[in-house]
C-alpha cells in the first residue's frame, strides 16, 4: 500500500517528471473542463466531451495529414486548431439542434454521439486516414510543422487552455451573451419572457462547448501524441464533468480543478506501472468527488442547487 | 427467418430488462443515466458471484442485489441528498466503471475464468412448439422473464393502487404530496426495483450471452436502454416493442457483417447508435413525459 502510495506521489507531484506528466494530462482536462461547465451553465448536459474531443481529433488529423501537408507551420497549426474547434462544434451543435428542433434530449443525443464519434475514428484509421504503410490501424505522423510548439514534454496548448479559461470567464459574466446563456441555464421561463430564446442559446452552448472539446483533442494529436489512434482518449471527456464540478462551473476554478485531476491521472498511471493498481482506480475517486462536490455546493447555496434548472422549463 | 427472430429475441433482453427498469424509474419522475453503470455493476457481481459458487442463478441474484445497491446508492444522492439526477448518473457510472475494472483485475488478474451460464429454459417437446417454442422455451431464462417482466411492470403501472402512486409522483410531485402520498419514499422505491432489473439485466449479458465479464463490457446498452423508454413512450408496451426493434436492428446488423458486404466493421458499430438518434429525432418528437421528470422535489422549495 504504501509503494503504490509512493509511486502515486512521485509519478504526480513528487519529482520533475512528475509534473512533467501533470501538465501533459492537465492541458486536455483544463480545456475539456471548461468545454462542460460552459455547457452545464447555459442548462444544457453535454455529456458528449468525449466525442466532440474524438471529433476536433479527427478533423485535425485530415487536415495535418491529407489536406495540409506541405503548408508551414505558421498556417498549419492555427488550422489544425481550428479544424479540430470545427470538428466538436459540428457534434455539439447536431445535439443542440436535435433538442430545440425536435425535442431530443441533448443528455442521450450527446452519449449516443461519444459511440458514433469513437466509431468515426475508428472507420478513418482503417480506411482513408490509414498511414501509408497500411501496418497498424493509425494515421500518419503529423508534419513537425503540424505540431505544437513544446517545452520539454508540456505542449504550448497549456498555455492557450489558460487563457481560454480566463477569456470564457470574461465571456461568462460580463459580456451580454453570457448573461442570457446564464439567465437560460438558471431560469428559461423567465429568460423566455425576457425575449431571449432558450433554443437558440441551447444551439450556440452546445457548438461553443463542442468547439472547446474538439480544440482538445487537436491540442492531443498535435502536442502529445503526433497521431490519430483508437483509444486515443480513454474517458477525458467524462473526467471533465468531474472537473467542472469539482470546480462548481467557475472557468478560472476550473484550472486548480484540472490540474488536481490531471496530478491523479499521472499519479495513477505511475502506480498501475510500479505497484500494479490498476490505473481505472481513478474513475472510482472521479465518481467520489462529483458526489462530495454536488452535495457541498448544495449545502451552500440552497436557491441555486447544480442543475434542477435546466429541465425546469419542461413543465 | 426463424434464426433471426431467435437472435432479434435473445438481443433484446438485456435492453428490454434493462429499459423496463428505467421506465419504472422515469414514470417515478427520475432520470437515471447512471442505469449504465448499475447494469455493469450487475454483470460484475453476477459473474463473480456465478464463477465462485458455480451457480449460474446464485449469480443472478447477486446481480439483482448488486443493482439495488447501485440504486441506494443512487436514491441516496438524487431522492433524499437533491443533488441533480444527471450528476449522480455520471457519477455513478464513473465509479461502476472504475470499480469493476480494478475489481475484475484484482480478482482475475486480466484472465477471467468461463463463468456457469444459463442456458435455453426447456428442450425436447416445448421446445419445439411452433411459435411458443422459439419465443420462449427455446430461449434461455432472460427471454421470458423479459416477456413477464414487461407484463407485469405494464399491469403494475396501470392497474395497481402503488402503480398509481408511483405514476401520481412522476406527474406531479406536489399533488401527490399534498395527497399524502411520501413522495422520497415512493421515488426511492422505484429507483430500487428499477435499479434491480438493471442489475439482473447485465447478468444477462455475462451469464447468458456470454460466459464471461470484461471491462466496460455494457458498451452503452444502458445508455440505448434511456432511449427506449424515450422511444416506447414511457409505457410497458412501449418499451417492449422498442426493445425489440432494437434487438432485431443488433441482429441485422450481425448478420451483414458476418456476410462481409464489404462495408468496414466500424460501420456496424456505429449503427445502432445512429438508429437511435434517428429514431429519437424522427418519430418521438415530443411524446408524453412524466411532467415532473428530471426534477428534485422538496416540500419547503415549493
Amino acid at each position: 500500500m504504501n509503494e503504490a502510495l509512493l509511486a502515486l506521489l512521485s509519478g504526480s507531484l513528487g519529482s520533475v517528471a512528475g509534473w512533467t506528466a501533470t501538465l501533459r494530462e492537465s492541458a486536455p482536462l483544463l480545456v475539456t473542463g471548461l468545454a462542460v461547465a460552459l455547457a452545464f451553465r447555459g442548462g444544457t448536459w453535454n455529456i458528449g466531451a468525449e466525442g466532440q474531443l474524438l471529433a476536433g481529433a479527427l478533423c485535425a488529423t485530415v487536415v495535418a495529414t491529407r489536406l495540409l501537408v506541405e503548408a508551414p507551420a505558421l498556417l498549419l497549426v492555427p488550422a489544425v486548431a481550428l479544424a479540430g474547434a470545427f470538428g466538436g462544434a459540428l457534434f455539439g451543435a447536431l445535439a443542440g439542434v436535435l433538442r430545440a428542433a425536435r425535442g431530443v434530449s441533448e443528455v442521450i443525443s450527446t452519449i449516443l454521439l461519444n459511440f458514433v464519434a469513437s466509431s468515426l475514428v475508428a472507420l478513418a484509421i482503417h480506411g482513408p486516414l490509414q498511414e501509408a504503410a497500411r501496418a497498424y490501424p493509425k494515421s500518419d505522423p503529423f508534419p513537425s510543422a503540424a505540431l505544437l510548439p513544446s517545452f520539454g514534454r508540456v505542449h504550448a496548448g497549456l498555455l492557450v487552455a489558460l487563457l481560454l479559461a480566463v477569456l470564457l470567464h470574461a465571456l461568462l459574466f460580463r459580456t451580454p451573451f453570457g448573461f442570457r446563456l446564464r439567465a437560460v441555464g438558471l431560469a428559461p421561463t423567465a429568460a423566455r419572457f425576457a425575449g431571449i430564446s432558450p433554443e437558440r442559446i441551447a444551439v450556440t452552448t452546445l457548438a461553443l462547448s463542442g468547439a472547446l472539446a474538439g480544440l482538445a483533442g487537436a491540442f492531443e494529436v498535435a502536442g502529445v501524441t503526433g497521431q490519430l489512434y483508437e483509444g486515443l482518449s480513454a474517458g477525458t471527456g467524462y473526467t471533465a464533468i468531474a472537473v467542472a464540478l469539482l470546480a462548481r462551473l467557475q472557468p478560472l476554478w476550473v484550472i486548480p480543478s484540472a490540474l488536481f485531476f490531471g496530478a491523479l491521472e499521472a499519479g495513477a498511471a505511475a502506480m498501475q506501472r510500479e505497484a500494479g493498481v490498476p490505473a481505472v482506480v481513478t474513475q472510482v475517486v472521479q465518481g467520489v468527488v462529483i458526489l462530495l462536490a454536488a452535495l457541498v455546493s448544495i449545502r451552500r447555496r440552497p436557491g441555486a442547487r447544480l442543475g434542477a434548472r435546466a429541465r425546469s422549463e419542461a413543465g | 427467418m426463424e434464426a433471426l427472430l431467435e437472435a432479434t429475441l435473445r438481443l433484446a433482453a438485456p435492453l428490454l430488462l434493462a429499459a423496463l427498469g428505467e421506465l419504472v424509474i422515469e414514470r417515478a419522475g427520475l432520470i437515471d443515466i447512471g442505469i449504465e453503470g448499475t447494469m455493469l455493476t450487475g454483470a460484475f457481481a453476477g459473474f463473480v458471484v456465478a464463477v465462485a459458487s458455480g451457480s449460474a442463478l446464485a449469480g443472478v441474484a447477486a446481480a439483482a442485489v448488486a443493482g439495488t445497491t447501485v440504486g441506494a446508492l443512487f436514491a441516496a444522492f438524487a431522492v433524499y441528498g437533491r443533488v441533480d439526477q444527471i450528476v449522480v448518473g455520471t457519477a455513478v457510472n464513473l465509479l461502476a466503471l472504475g470499480a469493476t475494472g480494478a475489481g475484475s483485475r484484482a480478482l482475475y488478474g486480466g484472465a477471467p475464468p468461463a463463468a456457469p451460464t444459463l442456458g435455453a429454459l426447456a428442450s425436447g417437446p416445448l421446445a419445439e412448439l411452433p411459435w411458443l417454442g422459439a419465443l420462449l422455451f427455446a430461449q434461455t431464462p432472460f427471454v421470458c422473464a423479459g416477456w413477464l417482466l414487461a407484463l407485469a411492470v405494464g399491469v403494475a403501472l396501470a392497474r395497481t393502487r402503488p402503480g398509481l402512486r408511483l405514476r401520481a409522483v412522476g406527474d406531479s410531485a406536489r399533488a401527490a404530496d399534498a395527497e399524502g402520498v411520501p413522495v422520497p419514499r415512493v421515488r426511492a422505491a422505484a429507483v430500487l426495483i428499477g435499479s434491480s432489473l438493471a442489475g439482473v439485466a447485465g447478468a444477462a449479458l455475462s451469464l447468458a450471452q456470454s460466459d464471461s465479464f470484461t471491462e466496460g463490457m455494457t458498451a452503452g446498452r444502458g445508455f440505448i436502454a434511456l432511449a427506449i423508454v424515450i422511444f416506447g413512450r414511457w409505457s410497458a408496451l412501449g418499451v417492449l416493442l422498442a426493445s425489440l426493434f432494437f434487438g432485431c436492428a443488433t441482429a441485422l446488423q450481425f448478420r451483414l457483417q458476418a456476410r462481409g458486404v464489404g462495408i468496414p466493421y466500424p460501420v456496424f458499430l456505429m449503427f445502432p447508435y445512429l438508429v437511435t438518434l434517428a429514431v429519437l429525432a424522427l418519430a418521438t418528437g415530443r411524446a408524453r413525459a412524466p411532467a415532473d421528470l428530471g426534477r428534485a422535489y422538496a416540500r419547503e422549495a415549493s
